[in-house]
């Protein structure tokens, strides 16, 4: 039995996949091995992400601890490493509490829904040269579709627990994710048309310079909203854990919260990976063919840390507020990225449609005068307009009374 | 189209991370929008006043460390000064001078922990907190130096204070004091002009100056509606006559006033410390009182503080015994309470957690 993953076939660059195909399609039949190969890969895949929630949960505690002047975990392991590895065997053992007033099948469905997606969106992100587990052609389209199920999975939390603060934290939660979803998915449009295709494998080896400088606007709206859609300060609205103690998660605990938190973790982690691919030139760097995945995780745990970064500093904003900057700054800016980079294409493209390493620096030349001059503009447009209107006078008092002077 | 809504009826609290204790406010909102407020006191209450009458005046002394527990040196200072009024004792200058140091000192502490809690409640992750409690450790050690506690501090009595400072006291008070410039200068970087700061702070919770006197406001609260009144310099007690110091005020009485104005009194008060550094001498630091007071039948007498959170005044009317027959206790935080309803309606569940950081309640003064 001599299977082999024709040239034709979508997972024929799968190397890893190919390998195990082959390596068992020799004692087994097709069929079986085909199976066999994928529950390989999706434990790969799996254990990838959990094992990357947890290291970045230590990170983010660690780092945050540095950051508070304090020290963080440091008792498990050599540096505090196996601390993840404790607190989930707590919350394995911790009780499984259901409210009596809950919705309990979608309330033991939240955990499921939250974690699939950051799993499945690692599917298409290329560790190394060729390595993508799935290297499909809509690579982008489909990591965008794939993390929209998220607030899904935050409306089914608010909802079925039954809570009004879990309420507030899905609506909130919902609200945010629906508006960061517009400026993020047209500010992916550049990036894709420089690329001149959807699947990330290509876009990484269009990156002759990191699109990082060929598309600074772009990056910067992509991680803010990435940010919003991770729920993390100073967009962490769903959350909030001064005003609404723990938003939509708050009716949950043991695994079913360690879960949540775990998609919470390797969602950061997933979100870096595919911030990676875009904007950084993914896996390639010196010697990319042999340590094209060193390059990566370095990379990755770069903008992981990016985000604990601004986690640690910044204070939250108001939900209208937070709606106003993705409505009146993210979106305008992301369209005019989306022109002036369509423009670019348009005129600096060879005939075969391709552009060139010069070409590139020219775009990013022009872009970054762009993205400091929108930025700068809709920036201060949208100044006085976040604030409240009245700042600064008193109104009047609903008792009447008024002093004539003050010492 | 319009989307039939109806409010919705949430108690915050009595455990909610944000209500500074055990505080309770049932609200009732329409979306994100506050509709009604109905603040609920009580839950700590554990009759002071009463336990007061059954103590005698130098015991009374520890209960006022318990009222509000982030400033007890302060709670000291004003029992104290009721009950030297009702004695009719007179301080020596160098406790007077001991008592200044440690309340302002104290009050530094206490807007530490006002303005880094402004900053948690605004959804920082806890780094200006942790920013402003690394200065706040280094104040309750030298508290630990002077007296051996660090929160519940019992450092004054009536009469002077417990015990003079020791030798390694005025080193370590000046090398903090050193430290505090630089430290105090990297949470002002952090926070004071940081966008999302003002932006979320500014225009909100307006309280009008008259609103505030009517009802009698005290404090950072008032002054940060634009009256400068202080009883330091009102009606000026220990050695507040013989030191220099602003009273700071702001105009619009917003939550980003009430934040900015801690932060400007901070400054006051490491003048205010650096001046009694300067001008104190060796001398007594306790008046010669009896081991027992007993206060002349029918006495009574007011003493008042400017405490971190406002007025802070003990009434107290004696009958002759070892124990004074009332107590009444006039605490800041629940007068600055009863604007709660005039400052958040209309403003939304993350301004009203704001709002209530600003007016910086404690709750063990509140119920009492």
């Amino acid at each position: 039995m001599n299977c082999v993953l024709g040239p034709d076939n979508i997972l024929h660059d799968t190397v890893l996949y190919r390998v195990v195909y082959e390596f068992v399609g020799q004692l087994l039949p097709c069929w079986l091995s085909y199976l066999i190969a994928g529950f390989v890969i999706m434990f790969f895949l799996i254990n990838a992400v959990l094992l990357g929630a947890a290291i970045f949960s230590w990170m983010e505690r660690r780092l945050i601890g540095k950051f508070q002047n304090r020290l963080g975990p440091n008792r498990w392991g050599p540096f505090g490493l196996l601390q993840p590895i404790a607190d989930l065997i707590k919350l394995i053992f911790k009780e499984d509490l259901t409210p009596r007033a809950a919705d309990k099948i979608v309330f033991a469905a939240v955990p499921i829904v939250m974690l699939a997606p950051v799993i499945l969106m690692l599917a298409v992100v290329p560790f190394a040269k060729d390595t993508a587990l799935a290297n499909l052609n809509v690579g982008v389209l489909y990591v965008l579709a794939v993390t929209s199920v998220t607030s899904i999975a935050i409306f089914m939390a608010g909802w079925s627990s039954n809570n009004r603060f879990a309420m507030f934290g899905a609506a909130r939660g919902v609200a945010v994710l629906i508006s960061y979803e517009v400026p993020v998915v047209i500010s992916l449009l550049g990036v894709v048309m420089i690329a001149g295709s959807m699947s990330l494998a290509d876009v990484v080896n269009a990156q002759t310079i990191p699109f990082l400088l060929v598309q600074p606007l772009a990056l910067f709206v992509f991680v803010a909203g990435t940010a919003a859609e991770l729920n993390r300060t100073p967009f962490d609205m769903a959350e909030a854990e001064s005003e609404l103690i723990a938003g939509y998660h708050i009716e949950y605990s043991g695994i079913k919260f360690g879960l949540i938190q775990a998609a919470e973790f390797g969602g950061v982690v997933t979100a870096s990976a595919v911030i990676v691919t875009l904007f950084f030139s993914g896996w390639s760097g010196p010697a990319s063919n042999y340590i094209g995945w060193l390059w990566f995780l370095l990379k990755a745990g770069a903008v992981a840390c990016v985000f604990i970064w601004v986690r640690a500093t910044f204070p939250r904003l108001r939900i209208d507020q937070l709606l106003a900057l993705a409505w009146k700054f993210l979106l305008p800016v992301s369209i005019i990225n989306l022109f002036a980079t369509a423009l670019e294409v348009y005129f600096l493209r060879d005939d075969a449609g391709s552009l060139a390493t010069s070409d590139l620096w020219i775009m990013a030349g022009i872009n970054f005068g762009l993205a400091a001059l929108s930025i700068l503009a809709f920036g201060t447009m949208i100044r006085e307009k976040v604030r409240p209107v009245g700042s600064g006078d008193a109104s009047p008092s609903p008792l009447g009374v008024s002093i004539a002077e003050s010492s | 189209m319009t989307i039939r809504t109806e409010p919705m009826t949430v108690n915050i609290g009595p455990q909610h991370p944000s209500t500074h204790g055990v505080f309770r406010l049932r609200v009732t909102f329409d979306g994100e929008e506050i509709l009604q407020v109905e603040p609920i006191v009580g839950y700590l209450h554990r009759g002071t006043e009463k336990l007061a009458e059954e103590r005698n005046y130098t015991q009374i002394v520890t209960l006022t460390d318990r009222l509000d527990y982030v400033s007890s040196m302060i709670n000291n200072q004003a029992y104290c000064l009721a009950v030297e009024k009702l004695l009719g004792a007179e301080v020596p200058p160098r406790a007077k001078y001991l008592r200044t140091l440690t309340a302002e000192l104290q009050r530094i502490a206490s807007h530490l922990v006002g303005i880094g809690f402004i900053l948690q409640d605004l959804g920082t992750l806890g780094t200006p907190l942790m920013y402003c409690f690394r200065s706040r450790e280094r104040i309750l050690d030298l508290f630990e130096m002077l007296c051996g506690a660090r929160i519940t501090v019992s450092y004054m009595r009536p009469g002077g204070v417990f015990f003079d400072a020791p030798t390694d006291f005025w080193p370590a008070l000046d090398q903090f004091l050193k430290d505090f410039d630089t430290e105090f200068k990297e949470i002002e970087q952090l926070v004071l002009e940081n966008e999302i700061v003002m932006v979320r702070t500014r225009g909100v919770s307006l309280l009008p100056l008259d609103l505030a006197i009517n009802c009698s406001v005290s404090g950072p609260v008032l002054r940060a509606s634009g009256l400068a009144w202080d009883w330091r310099k009102m009606e000026p007690y220990d050695a507040y006559d013989k030191v220099e110091f602003d009273v700071p005020t702001a105009i619009n009485g917003d939550n980003y006033d009430r934040f900015w104005l801690r932060i400007q009194e901070i400054h006051q008060s490491v003048r205010i410390v650096e001046q009694c550094i300067r001008q104190i001498e060796p001398g007594p630091v306790r008046a010669d009182v009896p081991l027992v007071l007993r206060p002349e039948p029918g006495a009574e007498a007011y003493g008042r503080v400017e405490a971190s959170k406002g007025e802070l005044a003990f009434y107290l009317v004696s009958d002759g015994g070892i124990s004074p027959y009332r107590c009444k206790i006039r605490s800041p935080s629940l007068i600055n309470l009863t604007v709660t309803e005039h400052l958040l309606v209309g403003y939304k569940l993350a301004d009203m957690i704001v709002t209530l950081g600003s007016l910086d309640i404690n709750m063990g003064e509140v119920d009492r």
